[in-house]
């Protein structure tokens, strides 16, 4: 009664066998590495790439270990970090700015298992060490944005098509467009109706004038908050490309949040420099017709500013140009005056704005203004000469070279949609990480131990099995962490402690339901079939409710809690499977097939 | 090696009015405690910024907090943490300086008394992070809660489900009393142990109302009081050896994991203890007082006679 049939034998052997082969990877540790990967989307990391690597690496004098393609990089990995060093050095001096040349660990597991796609656990942040930040996207800000660059669109249309108006202000989350008579408006309403789309809009009339109130539909505001956010990412993405790091994680999360982890990133504060630099770059007329007065308020449609030198400026509040107009910006010199500048290069869109603008506008002022932290400056204010078509600008004047470059690399890391602030900041030293990872697997170690040895002592050959059970649950939580590349905590760690105390449960609970039955005078091979089986279901019960509390936590925890709770959940699934499976197969093996058995080693 | 020879059932259920006052007792001075001093929550909650620092030479916490009161940090916090060589510093939220600037600022300044002071961990939490976390972190207790009560109604009867879910909410207030009454600090990970021993003492009840269950089935004659003393008597071995190696783990992270993980074991800890004690003695006579009895389980048979007539 007391066997398995063999697909149930085969079924643990291979269980078992996939956890040791995913687990291998996790005993080579890791080696300094270089990364070099491809910054524009044009470049692709291949089998060129890899060459050109190895060849600069060999005439340099610097051997590696390995030189791989892995996804969109060439990896190399060194016996020590002083040849890591020197190779990132020739390597950042000879592949020039279209690649980024980042230091990185990679593991030593043999290629075999990487072909198996065995790889080490993904550590988290506070086992690595890193930064980790949580930045908030302001929705207010990018919603006054679209709709003040609306109000310059409406007033253009009206324009366009000859209706009259005298007048479009924004008030709050509404935009108010007045006419003077009903006829007016109500074609005005079909002309605003047909090309904004996104608005609804509401006639009412107020102190003799006939208004046109435009609000922005439930689902533009959304996809106005969602592209702010998707262009902030993309810009957080090339701005972290500029800081070197080898693994960055940039993601959304929730409606207006985004993540950003840099594992092994060490100079926080320039991290934080780059990413909290919450510049956006508009593109104005200055005010020509009004001067500036200091203390005063800004005239009406107008907003006040500095420029450089501390002079201030009235500037008009209607943009021509936004920062994500623009794709290229380089540092260089302008061809006549030999003076430092900065050349531009738009996109499209960008370019035809650029042109109709500079069209109207010779002999005028144009501001070029950054924002940082809700306080613009005006970065440049040069005098348009001539129609500038072709989107490609150039900025000159009043600038040294070090300030050309500042203003090229601003431009060219984007501005951001809306602006972003940081709201939670993890940064874990690289030698607290290696003591978090010590601490965890010493607390580990000494209490598998310490139950093991009671387990042997207190159930003789029973306990020696069900040590062996945790031991193969061990193995499969952490192939399946490995498998899974789920990011192992701290907490995560203290998790595979405590999923392994309390899976022991699950053999405590059969192997005194086998001492019971045995005391009550039933045969060995009948005792050890009723404990597991009437066992099965109080297993199953206790586990469960663990369960609905690991998913809970995996739902509403954040970060290193949510690792804790990925180690719950699949502890508890592997831990049903080896204490139950795996030990009952070492039992039927054992006993199963006496078919005399008269006394069983359970203390 | 047996520690547990039990000849006869230990009646419990006699001892009702005796363990219901000491748990009541418990309770209310856990409630009351954390009525008055409240929680030490931890700057996931409250928002604010934590560092964490290294000195090569035992720091001298004196200068350290001169130091940062020079820098006009007055409010920092500045205790050693795990060891003499580290200092812990804490800076409640400020009102005119942007959060994540606070810790460079502490940093500068703590590098220029000392440039050998090694960065180990800094957090900064904004405020509206730690609401939300609170929110979160109630709605996950409200989410475990009702979903141990469904599962057990699902697999037993409303009356156990209750029970369990009343004897392990005070498990947590317990805990959550004695992290009030040694303003022991409430963390992230403490709230995660808090919720990890609410789904994990459960197992607790559930393995003596199992044996309920079964007793109802195989026990005849017995009344509820003995059924329920016998399966308390019958299951105490398994739960004093399962808590116990649970309890060598956990004892391990105790003393072993380093500060972070020390108030999180410690939350488990006090968990662990109080579910043997709760699951046994709570929630088993609150089974009584709900009127558990043979009829919840054993549904009435239908007669032969009623299958033969036309």
């Amino acid at each position: 009664m007391n066997r398995y049939p063999l697909w149930k034998y085969l079924l643990v052997l291979a269980a078992l066998l996939a956890g040791l082969i995913y687990t291998l990877p996790n005993f080579y540790g890791e080696s300094p590495a270089v990364q070099v990967s491809p910054l524009r989307a044009s470049l692709k990391a291949d089998g060129a790439l890899l060459e050109r690597v190895s060849n600069v690496l060999k005439s340099a004098g610097v051997n590696p270990e390995v030189v791989a393609l892995d996804g969109n990089s060439v990896k190399a990995r060194f016996a020590d970090t002083d040849n890591q060093l020197k190779a990132k050095d020739v390597l950042a001096a000879q592949l020039g700015d279209d690649y980024m040349v980042a230091l990185n660990l990679l593991s030593r597991s043999p290629q075999w298992l990487t072909g198996l796609n065995a790889l080490p656990m993904y550590l988290g942040l506070d086992l690595r060490g890193g930064v980790h930040f949580l930045l908030q996207v302001d929705m207010k800000s990018a919603l006054g944005k679209a709709l003040e660059a609306t109000t310059g669109d409406i007033r253009s249309t009206l324009r366009e098509q000859k209706i009259a108006y005298s007048g479009v202000s924004r008030e709050g989350d509404a935009l108010l467009v007045k006419f003077r008579d009903a006829e007016a408006r109500s074609k005005g309403e079909a002309e605003i109706k047909q090309r904004f789309a996104d608005y609804v809009l509401n006639a009412k009339e107020a102190d003799g004038e006939f208004i046109l109130q435009a609000t922005l539909k439930p689902e533009a505001e959304r996809r106005i908050q969602d592209s702010a956010v998707q262009q902030n990412l993309l810009t957080l993405r090339n701005r972290v490309n500029e800081l070197g790091v080898a693994e960055p994680v940039i993601q959304q999360q929730g409606v207006d949040r985004v993540v950003v982890q840099l594992p092994g990133v060490q100079d926080t504060a320039r991290a934080k420099d780059i990413l909290g630099r919450t510049a956006t770059l508009e593109v104005r007329m200055v005010d020509e017709e009004r001067q500036a007065v200091p203390g005063a308020a800004a005239p009406f449609g107008t907003d006040m500013f500095k420029d450089r030198e501390g002079n201030l400026l009235l500037v008009k509040k209607q943009v021509i140009l936004t920062g994500e107009r623009i794709n290229d910006a380089q540092p260089g010199f302008d061809n006549r005056t030999n003076e430092p500048a900065v050349h531009i290069n738009l996109d499209g869109v960008g370019a035809r704005k650029f042109k109709e603008a500079t069209r109207e506008n010779v002999g005028k002022r144009m501001a070029i203004i950054l924002f940082e932290k809700g306080r613009g400056e005006i970065v440049t204010a040069p005098v348009i000469r001539e129609e500038i078509g072709g989107g490609r600008v150039q900025i000159s004047g009043q600038m040294n070279t070090v300030e050309a470059q500042d203003t090229a690399l601003l431009l060219r890391a984007g501005a951001l949609a809306a602006p972003m602030e940081i709201i939670e900041e993890r940064t874990v030293g690289p030698s607290l990480g290696a003591e978090n990872i010590k601490r965890g697997f010493d607390s580990t170690k000494i209490g598998f131990i310490m139950i093991a040895v009671f387990m042997i002592a207190y159930y003789l050959m029973f306990g020696t099995i069900s040590v062996l059970a945790l031991g193969a649950n061990l193995l499969l939580l952490v192939a399946l962490l490995s498998m899974l590349q789920a990011t192992l905590t701290l907490p995560g760690m203290a998790g595979i402690a405590l999923t392994l105390g309390m899976a022991i449960d699950a053999n405590v609970l059969i192997n005194e339901r086998i001492r019971e039955e045995l005391r009550n005078g039933v045969t060995p091979q009948a005792a050890i079939h009723a404990g597991y089986d009437r066992a099965f279901g109080t297993i199953l019960d206790s586990n469960i409710t663990t369960l609905i509390a690991g998913i809970a936590l995996f739902m509403f925890g954040s970060g290193p809690i949510k690792g804790f709770a990925v180690v719950l959940c699949l502890g508890i699934l592997t831990s049903m499977f080896s204490a139950i499976m795996v030990s009952r197969a070492m039992v039927n093996i054992i006993y199963g097939s006496k078919a005399r058995l008269t006394k069983v080693a359970i203390g | 090696m047996e520690f547990f020879k039990i000849k006869k059932d230990i009646p419990f259920m006699s001892y009702g009015k005796i363990t219901t006052s000491i748990s009541l007792v418990t309770f209310l001075l856990a409630v009351f405690f954390l009525a008055t001093k409240g929680l030490n929550f931890g700057i996931d909650f409250t928002g604010g910024t934590v560092v964490e620092v290294h000195y090569v030479q035992p720091a001298d916490l004196v200068k350290v907090r001169e130091q940062l009161a020079a820098a006009d940090m007055h409010d920092a916090l500045v205790q050693n943490f795990g060891s003499s060589h580290d200092v812990l510093i804490q800076v409640p939220p400020k009102q005119n300086i942007a959060g994540a600037k606070l810790s460079e600022m502490v940093m500068d300044s703590l590098r220029k008394q000392d440039a050998g002071v090694e960065m180990r961990r800094v957090e900064f939490v904004g405020p509206q992070v730690g609401k939300d976390l609170v929110e979160n972190g109630a709605l996950a207790l409200l989410l475990v809660s009702l979903g141990i009560i469904g599962y057990l109604w699902l697999r037993f009867e409303w009356k156990f489900g209750l029970a369990a879910i009343i004897a392990n909410l005070h498990d947590v207030v317990i805990i959550l009393g004695f992290f009030s009454f040694f303003q022991w600090e409430f963390s992230l990970s403490v709230l995660a142990a808090v919720l990890a021993v609410l789904g994990y003492s459960v197992n607790e009840s559930v393995v003596v109302f199992d044996r309920i269950r079964e007793n109802f089935r195989n026990m005849r004659k017995a009344d509820v009081a003995e059924i329920i003393d016998n399966a308390i008597t019958r299951t105490m071995s398994r739960t004093i050896i399962t808590h116990g190696s649970t309890q060598m783990m956990v004892g391990a992270m105790l003393l072993l994991g380093g500060e972070t993980l020390h108030y999180f074991a410690m939350a488990l800890t006090i968990g662990i203890m109080f579910s043997i004690y709760s699951s046994v003695l709570v929630a088993s006579p609150l089974l009584m007082v709900f009127g558990v009895s043979r009829e919840d389980f054993i549904k009435p048979e239908k007669t032969e006679a009623e299958e033969v007539l036309p």
